[in-house]
């Protein structure tokens, strides 16, 4: 119901994201250097950083304001630091990128996570 | 067949609870936490602790509670079996199995021996009296408080290290003191007589009582000690006496197991002993024919040997440079290396009796040998590091015994020394606005022991560094001696053991092209490396292989990759290079126009005599750009580790005072250099008179104008540390100028670490180093700025101008934009 195509996955550097413009904010689609595709709210739960413009290594990518960095499959932040973004489910069919719009609520960021996004 | 396979992990026993066994775990649980079963064995009834601590118990300053590192619910935790108050007696090597003194019985696959040293009796009459005790572990610690309690009079033999901690202790604790001490002079292995002096003159203020260079013969008493005779047949009366004489590797297991031992069990440079399957870290080792008996060295150690049981196998522990502190308040002592000399070696003195300060440096070869400090030993860390890193200190002779402060620090002024008596809720950190409380706090609670461990926690000195001085003193005050003496060799990240040096090295050695080829051939731990890694890779690459590398965008930061400022709302800001800081009506009004048509919030004049647009969406970066450029803009630069601004003074063409055409010098300098990729930001500036309103002795590249030509300066930084240049020498015309400049820069890319600007470069490598390659060496010099030149072809290419015209869109719009009716079903 709510999936909607997103493009190409060669459209994604990668090692890199690339932005899908929802009307509720950012959402960071990332492909990795093994060709997995993960999304995260485009916002560092440090305190916002836009994290499509990080560096991306393993399944992980490093804010670009103060380098925290973020697991891709959960959005949460990497020892010792503190705090997640929330995730959503992405899937590649046919060389095109699908994303669900509805964060992922069943995922280890699901709800807690996303409320404290809402609030920040 | 993969059941069989889970439910049989291989078998690690740790024999030794202590400081060096703990951290081997530790660091194994960071690289492979599931992959061993593990068991635990030590002699102690308790946990792990700080042993270095023990001193501060003593003295009241601290509890045990305090000191205790890792409590059993941590072995809980990470399924770590521990077998506590029992002591390993026998190991079975072919059938790997080990025994304890309860019979407790358990088999290995790998075993680590981690069983420390043994405090030194001497074997004299009365040694074995109720009341003679050594200085090693709680059990010693609670012996002599209690003594404290009940008796008067204590004889500590030994005015080493221990021996003094001990007696201040005991002395805190109401107790009469008296230290015997062998040799006429305390201390003797780590302080020349002089410091030594001043030592004893200190703690005899504090109360002690000191009889050198006196022999022990007998230890007196019935039952109970009530004394001490020398050789010269002088008694002492005494109801507690401390031995603490020394230490020995305790070897006895080792040997009984028929493993080769020394001095210590030997140990090659993985940690393992001539039995494969057993590894030994600590105090108990002896490597390269260095035995230890300072914690610093057991953490290096302890890495190396989780390396190999992780099966990493790419670690090696090549030994260390150790240096000495007194745990005893007030006291101010430092001690490394080699402090005697002899007729080959320069002795620095500096001595203010009145002050109590002592300061004495041995240089052989123009490097730093040994440091004693004695009431001052602020500097003594970086003195340490200059011996570490054997970098020529000639340059600096003049000043080098009253220490870095010249240096500055920015925010903090000299308030280090102070740090102990700052209130809790100070602020350590200007950036992060951390606290010392909070410092403190963390380090207590999460067991810190390093800088980069108190950095990743509370992210404390993490930015500009500047504080990095207050939170090692912090560090030091309150986990003891030797807590973050960097490793000899810093790895560049948690990616690779190899440090900057050896990659730099290793790229055209091994003909090494591409970023994945590095990882490659030098066996990278994570496949695509991390942020920290891979931006010092592409710089390596594309310095090595200039014209021929192609530069890889993914391994730049944010700024680098989209020629941008972040800011930190996610806007970017556009710098448009301003030759010399001369500009015209028509540029002005360009700049104008283009902050108008794409609504830019702010447009201020910088610090680097340009103007710059702050606020710009990212979408509308290569629109503005396109227009800049057609107004004949490139870009600034403003947002790279690269050739920034090159400041100038009005000059000769103005100026009543001007001596030289500075304007004109600057923008030629700046159109030679701009566009090239350095290891850290690179700033220049020219000034028309020694007058200096360009401040070019704060530049990475000054020029001052006189009237027979150019001064050349260079290291200089006005950022975090101020630092003035140094001067390089002088030259008559703007050709040589360039040429200079050019194999300055050329030389600061082949030679810096990623990250290192020119001022700690210089100051690692020595001025001399760079007048050698720059001044004598004409030829060299020469070679040097030819080689600038040419990698200048593919560099000086605007790259706003190419991402105007379309490059590398993907980067500024959206995959997707999506309307509101895409998502509401
Ligand atoms: C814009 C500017 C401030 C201003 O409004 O005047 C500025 C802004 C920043 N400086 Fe600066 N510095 C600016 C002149 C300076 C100067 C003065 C100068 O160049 O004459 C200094 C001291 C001189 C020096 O570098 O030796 C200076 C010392 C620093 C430092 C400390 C560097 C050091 O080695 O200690 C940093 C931090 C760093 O580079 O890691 C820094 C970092 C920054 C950063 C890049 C912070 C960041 O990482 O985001 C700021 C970017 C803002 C932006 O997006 O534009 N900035 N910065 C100045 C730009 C000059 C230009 O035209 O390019
Ligand atoms: C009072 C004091 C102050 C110090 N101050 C400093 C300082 O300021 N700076 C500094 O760098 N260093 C200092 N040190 C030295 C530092 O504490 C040691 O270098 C460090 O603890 C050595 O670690 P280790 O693991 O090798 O040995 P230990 O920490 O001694 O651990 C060895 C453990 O193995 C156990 N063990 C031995 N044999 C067996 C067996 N057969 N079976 C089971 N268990 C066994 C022992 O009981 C012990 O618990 C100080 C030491 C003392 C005693
Ligand atoms: S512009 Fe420079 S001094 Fe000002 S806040 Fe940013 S980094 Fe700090
Ligand atoms: S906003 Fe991401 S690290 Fe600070």
């Amino acid at each position: 119901m709510s999936w909607i195509e997103v493009g190409e996955l060669s459209e994604i550097p990668r090692l890199g994201s690339r932005v899908v413009r929802l009307p509720g904010g950012d959402v960071a689609v990332f492909r990795t250097g093994d060709d997995r595709v993960f999304a995260l709210r485009d916002a560092c739960p440090h305190r916002g950083g836009p994290l499509s413009q990080g560096i991306v290594h393993g399944h992980r990518v490093t804010c670009p304001l103060h380098n925290w960095v973020i697991e891709l499959e959960t959005g949460e932040a990497a020892g010792p630091d503190t705090g997640c973004t929330a995730g959503y489910a992405v899937k590649v069919q046919q060389g095109r990128v699908w994303l669900n719009v509805e964060p992922a609520r069943d995922s280890q960021s699901g709800e807690a996570c996303l409320q404290r996004v809402a609030s920040a | 067949m993969s059941a069989v396979m889970e439910q049989r992990r291989p078998r690690l026993v740790l024999v030794g609870n202590g400081m060096a066994g703990v951290r081997t775990l530790e660091e194994l649980l960071k690289l492979e936490p599931d992959k061993y079963e593990i068991t635990v064995f030590g002699a102690e009834p308790y946990g792990n602790y700080n042993r270095i601590l023990l001193s501060p118990v003593l003295s009241a300053e601290k509890t045990l509670d305090e000191i205790m590192l890792n409590d059993e619910q941590w072995y809980q935790d990470n399924g770590i079996r521990l077998c506590k108050g029992r002591k390993v007696v026998k190991v079975d090597r072919k059938a790997r199995r080990v025994m304890a003194d309860d019979g407790t019985e358990m088999g290995y696959d790998r075993l680590i021996l981690a069983t420390g040293s043994d405090p030194f009796i001497i074997p004299v009459p009365g040694h074995d009296l109720d009341g003679v005790v050594t200085f090693r572990d709680i059990h010693d610690v609670i012996a002599m408080l209690e003594a404290a309690r009940t008796r008067k009079r204590a004889v500590v033999i030994g005015g080493g290290l221990l021996g003094l901690e001990a007696a201040n202790g005991l002395l805190s604790q109401g107790m009469e003191v008296t230290v015997v001490h062998l040799m006429d002079s305390l201390m003797e292995r780590q302080l020349d007589t002089a410091a030594a002096a001043l030592l004893q003159q200190s703690l005899e203020q504090k109360g002690l009582r000191f009889l050198m260079a006196h022999q022990t013969e007998a230890i007196l008493g019935d039952g109970r000690v009530q004394g001490v005779r020398f050789k010269d047949g002088s008694e002492v009366a005494a109801d507690l006496v401390v031995m603490a004489v020394g230490i020995r590797p305790n070897t006895a297991l080792a040997k009984e197991m028929g493993l080769y031992c020394e001095r210590g069990v030997l140990v090659n440079d993985t940690m393992q002993t001539y039995d494969p399957s057993i590894y030994a870290v600590g105090e108990c080792v002896q490597h390269r024919g260095q035995t230890y008996g300072l914690v610093a060295p057991l953490w290096e150690q302890a890495k190396v040997c989780a390396n190999h049981l992780a099966e990493y196998g790419i670690a090696r522990y090549e030994g260390s440079l150790t240096s000495t502190k007194l745990k005893v308040t007030g006291i101010d002592l430092f001690s490394a290396g080699d402090f005697t000399g002899d007729e080959t070696c320069d002795e620095l003195v500096f001595k203010d009796a009145a002050r109590g300060v002592y300061k004495k440096l041995v240089l052989k070869d123009g490097r730093i040998r040994g440091a004693v400090l004695y009431g001052d030993t602020l500097d003594g860390p970086w003195y340490f590091q200059l011996m570490r890193d054997a970098t020529p200190v000639d340059d600096m002779r003049q000043g080098l015994l009253f220490g870095q402060a010249h240096v500055g620090d920015s925010g903090h002024g000299s308030e280090a020394e102070r740090v102990a008596s700052l209130p809790d809720s100070a602020e350590i950190c200007g950036c992060n606005g951390v606290c010392k409380g909070t410092i403190l706090k963390a380090i207590g609670e999460k067991k810190l022991f390093t800088l980069e461990e108190v950095r990743a926690h509370t992210k404390a000195s993490a930015s500009c560094g500047s504080c990095t001085g207050l939170v090692e003193s912090l560090l030091a005050s309150a986990v003891g001696g030797d807590y973050s003496e960097a490793p000899a060799k810093k790895p560049v990240c948690a990616c690779t053991v190899h440090s900057h040096d050896e990659l730099r090295e290793a790229i055209p050695r091994l003909g090494l092209k591409t970023i994945p080829e590095v990882m490659q051939a030098l066996d990278w731990k994570n496949p695509d490396g991390c942020h920290v890694c891979r931006p010092a890779l592409n710089f390596y690459l594309l310095c090595a292989w200039p014209g021929e590398y192609v530069d890889d965008g993914r391994s730049r930061f944010i700024n680098e990759r989209v020629h941008a400022n972040i800011q930190k709302d996610g806007t970017y800001s556009v710098v448009p290079r301003i030759w010399g800081g001369v500009t015209t009506p028509a540029e002005l009004r360009a700049i104008a126009d283009v902050a108008e048509k794409f609504a830019v919030p702010t447009v201020k004049i910088t610090g680097g005599q340009r103007i710059d647009l702050l606020g710009v969406k990212k979408e509308d970066l290569p629109a503005m750009w396109g227009d800049l450029n057609r107004a004949g803009f490139v870009s600034g630069h403003a947002y790279g580790k690269s050739l920034r601004t090159v400041k100038t003074c009005v000059g000769s063409e103005w100026c009543r005072f001007g001596t030289q055409d500075s304007t004109g010098m600057g923008i030629r300098l700046e159109q030679m250099t701009w566009g090239s990729w350095t290891p850290h930001k690179f700033k220049m500036a020219v000034s028309g008179c020694p007058r200096n309103c360009a401040e070019a002795t704060i530049k990475d590249f000054g020029v001052v104008a006189v009237d027979s030509g150019w001064e050349l300066h260079v290291g200089g930084n006005g950022g975090v540390k101020l630092r003035g240049t140094d001067f390089l020498c002088k030259v008559s015309t703007p050709e040589e100028v360039e040429e200079y400049c050019g194999a300055f820069m050329q030389l600061y890319r082949e030679e810096a670490r990623y990250l290192e600007r020119t001022a700690p470069w210089i100051e690692r490598v020595g001025l001399s180093h760079v007048k050698q390659h720059i001044v004598e060496d004409a030829e060299g010099r020469k070679r040097l700025h030819a080689r600038f030149l040419a990698s200048q072809v593919e560099a000086q290419v605007d790259p706003w101008a190419e991402r105007a015209q379309g490059k590398e869109a993907h980067e500024f719009i959206p995959i997707k934009p999506v309307a509101l009716k895409e998502v509401t079903p």
